[in-house]
């Protein structure tokens, strides 16, 4: 039998294709948008609440607390507090791990993989734009909460503006969390293929961790140091004293080390197992 | 052209493919046939990268399907019609993927309206029955107007129409010049579809030939005899070399053709009610093929 020959003719592969495919596989999902937007209100709602409690009870603080309020700098605590970075860490966390478990669960991961054989590519854009969309998210939130909380706070004249010292670390620092987190419950999401079980894994790493290890101890300081949530208490100028101080620069490389080494957990891992 | 050459993949203890080698030629759709738990999805993941060898290899048009970037274009695939996110639309996850390898959108309207399934584009796939999905899985193969094109038991859902639509779509891209690499575990899907035949069993290769040579393997007749006096002839066609079984006053008699049966028991007057040749039908063939390599079968040992 003759056989006709069926040519290929394929255009260069390129990276910025696959970042577009991942984009459009993402916002093709109506949960996104959802998620995205009840993420920010309930970040938002913590932040601005503090705020409002400060406005609201005002009358309850005496003058020495007033001065004191003004003189620490208390004002900018609320712009970004504990709770809410927090609750933050869980969304973009969650978001993250969804992303590849998405993939998995329903075996799309193998669809994505025959049309796109370069795993490692596939997988760094996609986690490319998981961190671009959660650096958006993370800038909306931080921004808002800042300027919302601040304006709350300029009902009593004591609202700071971003010139105040500390004050764009603190939004940036807010803002970059979210990427940070999203990124590592994406190696989650990677490792473990599990919903629940990467979800509850980026609890224990992300939100515990940082609770119980003890600033006390030089490893248990070092380790704790480590952690996402308590390199943003450090650039937000939040948390304990300690006995064992560190700069900001340590707590961004903290963030950047998460960010870097998620990705390549998350590209090995994919890379060498059979899907 | 898929090359499969001594491909063997063991999970643990388990050795799912088992040294296998064949040929898939381009310009025929070839059937890739075997019962359940022979290897054949592990084997087509091979072909796809999706898992790795353990030992041996396999290339489609004469290199790694996992070495080239994109693969839309060198290969269309439809492994599982449940490997979809079902809150994505049709349209969206065809969009993905054509973006994804370069391909126009344009050509993602073409392939759903190809399919049938151009009205059924802006719905989510979640709300899609198994047939629907089966097709959005087809239209995902041909996004990229591929030389080879796998199928891993593609009728599996399908209403009787699109069977057919089935067999003929596979047919007109075989006559294009296409590779066709077609699963499944039922001989009788095969049978009106495919021009050669891959059998496998216990992830080993049992049979690589056409259709018609399979075909005449199995096709050893035997003759339905009914007479009132099967004691009389039992014991002639015996003599005459054939092998009879007995069954409720009729035999089935093999190694003698229906005139010589006839002859005998005119020259010993016996009567006959029922002379009838029987051909094995494919489907016998392919179980007696395949039984000693059947991993479940019901009922015990046979």
């Amino acid at each position: 039998m003759t056989a006709l020959v069926v040519p290929v003719v394929e255009p260069r592969a390129r990276f910025r294709d696959l970042v577009g495919s991942e984009w459009l596989k993402l916002w093709s999902l109506r949960s996104t948008g959802w998620s995205l937007l009840l993420g920010a209100l309930a970040v938002m709602a913590f932040n601005v609440g503090t705020a409002w409690d400060h406005y609201r009870y005002w009358f309850a603080y005496d003058e020495a607390s007033r001065a004191s309020f003004v003189a620490d700098g208390l004002a900018l605590g609320d712009a970004f507090t504990g709770n809410a970075a927090m609750v933050l860490i869980l969304c973009s966390a969650a978001t993250g791990a969804v992303a590849m478990v998405g993939e998995y669960g329903s075996g799309q991961v193998r669809t994505s993989f025959a049309a796109v054989p370069a795993r490692g590519q596939l997988i760094s854009a996609k986690a490319l734009v998981l961190a671009g969309v959660q650096a958006g998210f993370g800038v909306v939130v931080a921004g808002g909460s800042f300027w919302v909380s601040q304006a709350v706070l300029s009902l009593r004249g004591v609202g700071v503006s971003l010139g105040h010292p500390g004050a764009v670390r603190l939004v940036v620092a807010s803002a970059l969390l979210a990427p940070v987190c999203a990124l590592a419950g994406m190696a989650l999401g990677a490792l473990v293929r599990r919903g629940a079980a990467a979800v509850v894994g980026a609890v224990v790493l992300l939100l515990f961790l940082p609770m119980v290890l003890s600033e006390e101890r030089w490893l248990t300081a070092v380790l704790g140091h480590a952690t996402p949530f308590r390199a943003w208490q450090r650039l937000a100028g939040e948390g304990m004293a300690t006995p064992f101080p560190w700069t900001t620069g340590g707590a961004w490389l903290v963030y950047g080390g998460w960010a870097v080494g998620a990705v390549v957990v998350a590209v090995l891992t994919v890379r060498r197992r059979d899907q | 052209m898929i090359e499969v050459r001594e491909l063997t993949k063991r999970y643990g203890a388990t050795t799912a493919v088992d040294g296998l080698t064949f040929t898939v030629r381009p310009g025929r759709v070839t059937g890739f046939l075997g019962p359940n738990g022979a290897g054949k999805s592990t084997t087509l993941r091979m072909v796809l990268g999706l898992h790795a060898p353990t030992s041996g290899a396999v290339t489609v048009d004469g290199r790694r399907f996992a070495d080239r970037p994109r693969g839309l274009r060198h290969v269309g695939a439809l492994l599982d019609a449940a490997d979809v996110h079902g809150g994505r639309t049709a349209r969206a996850h065809l969009a993905v993927l054509a973006r994804s390898n370069r391909i126009p959108v344009a050509r993602v309207d073409a392939v759903l309206e190809e399919v049938g399934l151009g009205a059924a584009a802006r719905r989510r796939i979640g709300g899609f029955s198994l047939g629907m999905r089966q097709r959005l899985g087809i239209a995902g193969a041909l996004l990229g107007d591929p030389p080879v094109l796998l199928f891993d038991e593609p009728l599996n859902g399908l209403d009787p129409e699109g069977v057919r639509w089935v067999r003929e779509l596979f047919g007109r891209l075989a006559g294009e010049g296409r590779t066709v690499f077609v699963s499944s575990h039922l001989m009788s899907e095969m049978e009106h579809t495919a021009d050669d035949l891959v059998v496998v069993g216990r992830g080993r290769l049992i049979a690589e030939e056409s259709l018609a040579e399979f075909a005449a393997r199995g096709a050893r007749p035997s003759v339905a005899v009914g007479t009132p006096d099967p004691g009389v002839l039992a014991p002639l066609l015996l003599a005459s070399g054939a092998e009879v079984v007995s069954e409720e006053g009729r035999l089935t008699v093999t190694g003698l053709s229906a005139a010589r049966i006839g002859e005998l028991a005119a020259e010993h007057r016996v009567v006959l009610d029922q002379l009838t040749t029987r051909r094995a039908s494919l489907e016998e063939a392919f179980m007696e093929l395949t039984a000693e390599s059947a991993d479940y079968t019901a009922g015990g040992a046979r």
